[in-house]
């Protein structure tokens, strides 16, 4: 479904607005298409991207990192309840190679992800096999369901 | 940037087929004396892995497991899915020679040119 955006040539809004606008517009072309579709088309998102889901108190982070060992990565937990993510991927050399396609990405990235509730550092375990980094972010003690006593008098 | 024209590809996409679809990046380099084809394929066992050359075609597909089926995503910006893709290679291919390995999630093919297409440099007699 295509939703109308009125445009106003005379006042196209604010900056924020309009790059409002365009995020919008580039999220509901990668929800149709798909991340993969998208990039058919050009756009790209943050990399390295990134699947989030929670399961037993705990978060779990994963992201595609083809080519890469752990020692390529960097993880740091900040502000209780954020994770950055630092990875760099070196390009390859081919000596006297004619490179007839260049489809992969390689750089320094950053990701910058907040978690819903607070993790406990000194208990997140991560992995890297086969080009796929699983990280494993239990929640912070405080964080974490409390019973309650109700107390009668 | 090369100019992805010298190595034409498709992607034997269904449009109508619902199943999320997973595109593998590609790199091809010439050395001269072969092909090299590097691809991502993070979290592809090598025996998912479906390569096969014919015609002067190079087809690499293969089938994901599913691995999110279930969770409660906070954030989903990637799909996992199965691949499909060809690419139509001008050299001539000593199909006997190719082989490939995968390592970290990346696959890296050799293809070896019938050595009648290799560059051969002449000398010239006085």
């Amino acid at each position: 479904m295509i939703s109308l955006t009125r445009w106003n040539p005379f006042d196209p809004g604010s900056l924020v607005d309009q790059f409002n606008d365009l995020q919008r517009d580039v999220n509901r072309m990668l929800r149709r298409w798909g991340r993969d579709g998208a990039r058919l088309f050009g756009v790209e998102g943050a990399l390295p991207s990134l699947n989030v889901w929670e399961a037993d108190s705990t978060f779990h982070v994963e992201a595609e990192l083809p080519g890469l060992e752990m020692k390529d990565v960097e993880l740091f937990i900040t502000g209780g309840n954020q994770l950055r993510i630092k990875t760099e991927r070196k390009p390859i050399q081919v000596e006297k190679g004619k490179w007839l396609r260049n489809e992969r990405i390689f750089g320094s990235f950053v990701r910058l992800i907040d978690l819903p509730a607070a993790v406990d550092a000194e208990k997140v375990k991560a992995k890297l096999d086969n080009g796929v980094l699983h990280i494993e972010l239990p929640k912070h003690e405080s964080a974490r369901p409390r019973k309650i006593d109700i107390k009668t008098e | 940037m090369a100019d992805i024209t010298q190595v034409p590809d498709r992607q034997n996409l269904d449009v109508n087929e619902q199943a999320p679809r997973f595109i593998p990046r590609v790199d091809i380099c010439d050395t001269g004396s072969e092909l090299l084809m590097f691809a991502d394929l993070p979290g592809v066992r090598p025996e998912d892995i479906d390569l096969r050359y014919e015609n002067g075609e190079l087809t690499l597909k293969g089938k994901v497991q599913p691995r999110h089926q279930g969770k409660a995503m906070y954030r989903q910006e990637y799909q996992i899915g199965d691949f499909e893709r060809t690419f139509e290679l001008h050299e001539s291919i000593d199909s006997r020679r190719i082989n490939a390995e995968c390592k970290d999630g990346v696959l890296k093919v050799h293809l070896p040119k019938a050595s009648a297409f290799q560059p051969v440099q002449i000398k010239v007699q006085g």
